[in-house]
This record gives structure tokens, C-alpha cells and sequence, in this order.
């Protein structure tokens, strides 16, 4: 049995996580994805990674598109900061494809305009 | 310079304020802003978890920002930008400063939109030098995202806002170790996801009811001495544990920036550290609005939004129309309700109302009654706490015969 607290959302539901023969049981989740999230904190934990990159005059910042191996973590950051972006770039445009070879990419979170 | 409406601060309240009352027909809006890009704090606010209650989505503080500066941008809402607003009258005359010289808007209709600033460590008196290493969380936040600058490697954070869980996991991201988090209460001041997924994730301790006693460092920080501390907070003598560390981080609370607010002849409400107004979001000088974070510090920038909206729409109809029939009744603050926003509201609304207040402890199985001197509506809570802001709802039906909204929370210890 493992107490988490649900990240999904401000509410921060404290959930009971069990595992059986059949999968994951939980308790004390006020909706679907409190379920669902401690389902895979048993299994396979995963989090979105924000943080930001370089470009020429300014930090842009960066997230991965889905949520990402939680063991990744590090690993995917020295990629994060030894990324440089050259050209402009519009919320959603990919700034590193498939960064944790799952296919899942990192995309800018801000708009960014090189200054002339 | 003739303008209808001003609104004092480009961030997510002056924002969304600046934009309903576009949509509520005036115009001739401009926003007014100190810093080179509107925004706000949400610029250096990289991590996600902004916007679901707003758009059903999971946000970055950027990309919430950025929803509100395209439709800005869509209606040619005029942001002035690198401007500082120094003076402001009863009369509403905005006086503002830039590089072009100091000079004066006469306005119909103002909203305060300044937001707040953080806590400084000078209000907490702790004993030791003054060296560098030594800043807010907020500080810290803009060196790392949007300067790009590591302020330190070995870093103490003192207090358990959530600023400075945040900061914990980003400075630990970039390379930085985060030796602990004191909180001299016995229980967080920030959400319980951000001590688990900016804590927990990282096996970063929290020492809930410790504080810094002293602090060492001649021209750089170089340690904190930690002590645990009574129900009174003073230290506890022998519970010291020592920390070298390079790098102090304080997330000590945040207060609204209300120094335009008084010059205008406001006062404050000393609950809220905000100006008291009615449910339009209108003080108590006719034409000045206020909103987001410089009427109280909200948790949830959904919220800023939602409230900044009541304010604009209000102001456009104060332009239209002027000074609508009011009948303001007082909301007062019962048992363990530490504060109601709006302080007043007015029973001949049409509409619905929703009242937003803070409880002063923690309770499961809450039941929440709204006295009205005409009748009581109980509503019913799973859980309550000071950290996240409630609200409920009355109808103008609920209000038509009321003399005041008494709110008063009861229910069991969590």
C-alpha cells in the first residue's frame, strides 16, 4: 500500500495505491485521472519536463509535448541545456525531436523572435 | 492624454481586465506597464499546471500568458510597455514615466491590475551578516528562467510557499544542490502537489515547524544554522542542525503592491492588504476597479482571470453609463473565515453572486453557511483549507431581502 498525493491538479487528492494480480487499486481519488496517475506512479512513473533553452539574446522556455519517464529526468536535462536555438519559433514548434526516444519531443512554450 | 479606461499593470489580471472590457464595448482601453513585455510574473512562471479551470488544459505560466496577449493583440488593445505609473489621483489622473518624459492620462475609469511582490527576508529579522547568496525565490526564478544564471550550488530555502517549492525542483533540474526547505508552521504554506512533485520527486527534505536562526557568510553565504520551534515559534535550544550551503531562498509570503492604491486616498482592507470593494470590483472611490493579486494574493491564476473580468466589464458599463443604483451589504467574516472577497456586495444585482474567502484551518467534511438575515444556504465541502481559496454562490433571489452575508465554516480537524 503507498500514500501519494495526486500532482494532476491544484485539489491534490490523497490517494491509497495498492497492486494486485489485477493491476493497481486506489482509493481516495476524486476523479478519472487521479486513478490513472497513481496507477502509473506504481508502474512506470512519468512527468512533464519544463525548463527552457538558449537562443542568441534570451531563455525560451521549453516543455516536453507528453509526460516523460520519470528515470529520464536528468538525462533529458544536459540534452535541454546543451540545446541552442538558432531560428524563431511559435508556441508547439519542436525544439528537440523525440528527446527521450519514446518519440516524445520537446516543444517551445513561449514565442521567440531573434532580434535582428 | 484622454483615454475611457487605464489599467494599471500588464500581467494576467490587467490583461484579461484590459480585454473584457474591450468586449463589453470600451474601446479605447490602454494598458500601462513597467516592464519591456506585458505578462507579468507568469513569464518566469515556466512550469506547467496553469489553466485548468480556465481552459481544461495543463498550461505553462508562459503559454497561459501568451492566450491572453494574442487576444490583446487581436482587438489592438494598446499595451504601453517600459512605462511606470508614479502618481494616481481620487480624480483619476494617471501619472506615468518613461523615456519620454513624466506626463499625465485623465481617465473615466481605472483598474488597478498592479499585482504583488514577495516578502523581503529584512521582514523576518533572522541574526548573522549580510553577505551575497541571500534572495527572494522570486528572484531566483528570474535568474534561472529568464536570465539563464545560476544564483548558487548548495541552497537553504526558508518557507514553504510555493514559489519556493518550485524553485527547489528547478534549481535541482539545472544542476544545483537543495539541501532543505524550512517552514516555521507546522504545516505547508504551499499546495500538497508541489511538496510532491518538487520534493518528494527529488527526495528534498521539509522540516515543517524549524526556521533559520542564524546565518554566516562574509562576503558570500557560506551556512544557516536550522532550529526546530515551539508553538509559540521560538527555537527550541539543542534541536540546531547546521547546513553549508552558498545559497539562502526566502518564499516567506507575498503582499499586495498597493502604493498607487493609497495614493489615490484608498484604504486597505487589513485582512486582504488590498482595497475593499463591492461585487463589481469597484473601491470605494467611483471609477477605480481592482483585481488579481494587488486586491489579494489568489493561488490560482485561473481565478486572477475570472476576477479581472468582473472588473472590466464593470468599468466599460461605468463608462457607458456612469455610477449604476447600488445597495451594498456587508459580507462579514464568521467562524474560521479569515477573509470574503468582495468586503460588500450589492443586493439589487440581477445576476448571481459569487463570493470568494479563505478559511483560517484545515477541516474535512466542511459545512459552510451563508447567514443572510433573511436566511441561511449551507453548502457542503469535502475538505477546507487556508492555502486554497473558496467560493460560493448566491442568487439575487438569496440577496434581495438580505442585510448582510455572514460566512462561517465549521467541520472536523483534518
Amino acid at each position: 500500500m503507498r500514500e501519494l498525493i495526486c500532482i494532476e491538479c491544484p485539489r491534490g487528492c490523497r490517494l491509497l495505491a495498492e497492486k494486485t494480480e489485477n493491476g493497481v487499486n486506489v482509493t481516495g481519488n476524486f476523479c478519472p485521472k487521479g486513478k490513472a496517475y497513481a496507477q502509473a506512479e506504481l508502474t512506470e512513473p512519468r512527468r512533464v519536463l519544463t525548463s527552457t533553452v538558449r537562443a542568441k539574446d534570451c531563455m525560451v522556455p521549453v516543455k516536453t509535448d507528453r509526460p516523460v519517464k520519470k528515470e529520464l529526468i536528468f538525462a533529458l536535462m544536459q540534452k535541454i541545456r546543451g540545446a541552442k536555438l538558432l531560428k524563431n519559433a511559435e508556441i508547439g514548434d519542436i525544439i528537440i525531436e523525440n528527446i527521450d526516444g519514446e518519440g516524445t519531443n520537446l516543444v517551445a512554450a513561449a514565442p521567440y523572435t531573434a532580434e535582428k | 492624454m484622454n483615454r475611457d479606461i487605464v489599467v494599471i499593470g500588464g500581467g494576467p489580471a490587467g490583461l484579461a481586465a484590459a480585454i473584457a472590457a474591450y468586449d463589453a464595448g470600451c474601446k479605447n482601453v490602454l494598458v500601462v506597464e513597467r516592464e519591456s513585455e506585458a505578462g507579468g510574473v507568469l513569464k518566469q512562471c515556466i512550469h506547467s499546471g496553469f489553466g485548468l479551470t480556465r481552459f481544461g488544459e495543463n498550461l505553462t505560466g508562459p503559454e497561459y500568458a501568451h492566450r491572453f496577449l494574442a487576444e490583446a493583440e487581436k482587438r489592438g488593445i494598446e499595451i504601453l510597455k517600459n512605462t511606470f505609473v508614479t502618481g494616481l489621483s481620487a480624480q483619476k489622473e494617471v501619472t506615468c514615466m518613461n523615456e519620454s518624459g513624466i506626463f499625465r492620462i485623465r481617465a473615466k475609469a481605472v483598474i488597478l491590475a498592479m499585482g504583488c511582490r514577495e516578502r523581503s527576508k529584512g521582514a523576518l529579522n533572522i541574526a548573522g551578516t549580510r553577505p551575497a547568496g541571500l534572495l527572494s525565490a522570486g528572484t531566483a526564478q528570474k535568474y534561472v528562467n529568464i536570465k539563464g544564471l545560476l544564483p548558487g550550488k548548495r541552497v537553504v530555502i526558508l518557507g514553504s510557499g510555493d514559489i519556493g517549492l518550485i524553485m527547489a525542483r528547478r534549481l535541482t533540474l539545472e544542476g544545483a544542490k537543495v539541501l532543505c526547505v524550512c517552514e516555521i508552521m507546522p504545516h505547508s504554506s504551499g499546495l500538497r502537489r508541489n511538496i510532491a512533485q518538487c520534493l518528494d520527486d527529488f527526495g528534498i527534505p521539509l522540516y515543517l515547524s524549524h526556521t533559520i536562526v542564524e546565518i554566516e557568510g562574509d562576503t558570500r553565504a557560506s551556512g544557516v544554522t536550522v532550529a526546530a520551534v515551539d508553538e509559540n515559534k521560538n527555537p527550541v535550544p539543542g534541536t540546531e542542525k547546521h547546513f553549508d550551503c552558498d545559497t539562502v531562498l526566502f518564499s516567506v509570503g507575498l503582499i499586495p503592491e498597493n502604493e498607487l492604491t493609497k495614493r489615490a486616498g484608498l484604504r486597505l482592507d487589513g485582512r486582504t492588504k488590498g482595497a475593499f470593494v463591492d461585487g463589481d470590483r469597484e473601491t470605494q472611490i467611483e471609477g477605480i476597479f481592482a483585481c488579481g493579486n494587488v486586491l489579494h494574493v489568489h493561488d490560482l491564476v485561473d481565478f486572477v482571470s475570472e476576477e479581472a473580468e468582473i472588473a472590466g466589464r464593470a468599468a466599460a458599463a461605468y463608462v457607458r453609463g456612469g455610477e449604476k443604483q447600488k445597495e451594498l451589504i456587508p459580507a462579514e467574516c464568521g467562524e474560521n473565515v479569515s477573509y470574503i472577497l468582495p468586503q460588500s456586495v450589492n443586493k439589487k444585482e440581477s445576476g448571481a453572486q459569487k463570493l470568494f474567502f479563505r478559511v483560517k484551518r484545515a477541516l474535512k467534511n466542511a459545512v459552510i453557511e451563508a447567514e443572510t438575515g433573511a436566511g441561511t444556504k449551507v453548502f457542503r465541502r469535502i475538505a477546507v483549507a487556508p492555502g486554497e481559496m473558496e467560493n460560493i454562490v448566491l442568487s439575487a433571489e438569496e440577496l434581495v431581502n438580505a442585510q448582510k452575508v455572514k460566512i462561517s465554516v465549521r467541520g472536523e480537524q483534518r
